[in-house]
């Protein structure tokens, strides 16, 4: 698989922009941090709109820059495609126009990206015609990603696409970026300060403070991570999942899902057997057993454990790390921390009482 | 009020060729540095920025005079020419210029402005290099500067009169324009005729800047 392969060292006025990092290239890679934390200034570096002045970048194969060299790309010479804060939809041009701005400028072999299929996946089919001004916040927005896609791009970096929009447009979205991922296999660099949005796209995080990366994982490593999980501000996160949907008992009115050979019951979901959904455990929401329990129990989901890591929060709660196959943080009382008599590498069964789904947590 | 007569319909034509060199050169010269002055941080900005203002508050006399002495034989740009400019329709059109500079450059600097990098970002990213980019799409949203920098530029060429008696003197055919006719009509006691093509410059005038304001109603500058 390629990497992107990018370090930057560049004061500005205001900070110092300091990174090393190495990403590998599929999926979604959140870019998380604080506002002011440098995010978009990295976005800016990757694609070559500020200049870091001993720079290197690498996609792939390919050196996108490398002073020792002296070579900097422009951004139109690098298959990036960007997607600003703003729209940024040319105000001259309508809806087609707008979309066909870039299509027209990549040489016919190198078109992967097809009109129709950006208009399908977005949704935009009816806006084709109008002027620019006649559309809601949310349809520039769609319109901006659809003409960035018809690049044909081999990176698409989003810069907080969703900030400039409601709660509604927000939800309206975010559905429309995790299907044309899946659809066009373009991996993507999402910039973004709000976990809500990380919890349902992200594979993959880089976590930036102050200018520096402090750390970059696979997302439910980080927000299982008892240094890090702090840093996104969702204590109450658990574990995130990506479950392959293994059965459907419709008598009960039940979906299994299935990850790592461990088993989940939720609500009954309106997707396919085979089919990989994305749920989430809240820490609150996992209790220990020490052993399995020899009388029957009305909890469904119950799932072998071992303790990895134990993590006072305050007087009266901890954290503690499990490893189900996956990370699974569990917060319990610390009386029952004592009680049980818990250390790292005892074997525990976890209960888990609830299972949100998707759009339930950030909802 | 005087007929318009062949002496005017030529100082007419002379005023009209002179204008339209003077905006077509301006526009060149004027676009690149008018860019510059809105997106530099450069400490020598208000400097340029103020040297471009001055025919504004400067007498026309003064420009006039300092032109007059760098158009003739002696002086730079006439060594440079290996002739003198004084007088002469090319001399002339390098006055207006100077001139004319703050009434292109300043409304192209403000649209500039208006525009931002925005738009020129989103258009790099959208495979356009930067001349494709700055024809393509910040020119366009750029257009109600243009028509303010063009027609202001024009009809203040038209209108100057200082400057070109200085630098052109008023022979008939090559530097004799409407705004100095006028002037000449006055010494002669011919006040019809002054009156006649005074009345045409002022409804011209009138015309150009409502051209300006309602283009600036028609061309909004979008900016998204």
């Amino acid at each position: 698989m390629s990497h992107l392969l990018a370090r930057f060292d560049v004061r500005f006025p205001t900070f110092h922009l300091e990174v090393d990092v190495d990403v590998p290239m599929s999926g979604i890679t959140a870019i998380f941090g604080p506002s002011g934390s440098g995010k978009t200034t990295l976005l800016r570096c990757l694609a070559g709109l500020e200049r870091a002045p001993n720079g290197f970048v690498q996609f792939g194969t390919d050196a996108w820059q490398d002073e020792t060299i002296g070579l900097c790309l422009p951004l139109y010479k690098r298959p990036i495609g960007y997607v600003f804060q703003e729209p940024r939809l040319f105000p001259h041009y309508n809806v087609r126009a707008n979309l066909l701005y870039g299509y027209k400028r990549v040489p016919v072999e190198e078109r992967r990206i097809a009109i129709d299929q950006v208009v399908d996946i977005l949704g935009i089919g009816h806006l084709l015609e109008r002027r620019i001004h006649k559309l809601s916040g949310g349809e520039q927005q769609r319109v901006a990603i659809g003409r960035a896609l018809l690049t044909s791009p081999k990176l698409l970096l989003l810069d907080e696409p969703l900030a400039s929009l409601d709660i509604q447009r927000k939800q309206e979205l975010l559905p429309f970026i995790r299907r044309l991922h899946e659809e066009l296999r373009i991996p993507v660099m999402y910039v973004s300060h709000a976990v809500a949005e990380i919890l349902q796209l992200a594979d993959r995080v880089v976590l930036l403070k102050e200018g520096t990366v402090i750390a970059t994982g696979a997302l439910n490593e980080m927000l299982t991570s008892l240094k890090f999980r702090g840093n996104f501000g969702a204590h109450r996160i658990g574990a995130i999942l990506d479950a392959r949907v293994a059965a459907h008992e419709e008598q009960y009115g039940l979906t299994q899902l299935e990850f790592n050979g461990q088993h989940l019951f939720v609500p009954p979901q309106p997707v396919a057997v085979g089919q990989i959904m994305r749920v989430h455990i809240l820490s609150s929401d996992v209790s220990l057993v020490l052993g399995k329990p020899i009388a029957p129990t009305s909890v469904l989901n119950i799932l072998e454990a071992a303790i990895v890591e134990i993590r006072e929060m305050d007087q009266t709660s901890v954290d503690i790390l499990l490893d189900i196959g996956v990370p699974l943080v569990a917060s319990i009382t610390r009386k029952s921390l004592v009680t049980l008599g818990l250390k790292p590498g005892h074997r525990v069964f976890a209960h888990i009482k609830a299972v949100a789904l998707n759009e339930e947590l950030t909802a | 009020m005087g007929a318009l007569t062949d002496m005017h319909l030529s100082a007419l034509w002379v005023s009209v060729r002179l204008a339209t060199m003077t905006v077509v050169v301006l526009l060149l010269v004027g676009t690149p540095l008018a860019w510059w002055l809105a997106h530099t941080r450069s400490k020598l900005r208000p400097i340029v920025e103020a040297a471009v203002a001055l025919p504004i508050v400067l007498p026309p006399t003064v420009l006039g005079f300092y032109i007059l002495v760098a158009l003739g034989p002696h002086g730079p740009l006439g060594r440079f020419a290996n002739l003198s400019l004084a007088f002469t329709f090319t001399g002339l059109v390098i006055a207006s210029v100077f001139y004319s500079m703050p009434f292109v450059i300043q409304p192209l600097q403000g649209a500039f402005e208006a525009v931002g990098k925005a738009p020129l970002e989103a258009a790099w990213s959208l495979r356009a290099s930067k001349w494709d980019a700055f024809l393509t799409v910040i020119s366009p949203i750029a257009l109600r500067g243009y028509i303010s920098a063009i027609v202001l530029g024009f009809a203040h060429t038209m209108g100057e009169f200082g400057v070109v008696l200085m630098v052109g003197g008023s022979i008939p055919g090559q530097t004799r324009v409407l705004s100095t006719t006028i002037f000449e009509h006055v010494e002669l006691m011919e006040y019809a005729q002054a009156h006649a093509v005074s009345a045409f410059m002022l409804i011209f005038s009138f015309l150009t800047l409502l051209t300006v304001y309602i283009a600036n109603r028609r061309f909004p500058i979008h900016v998204s």
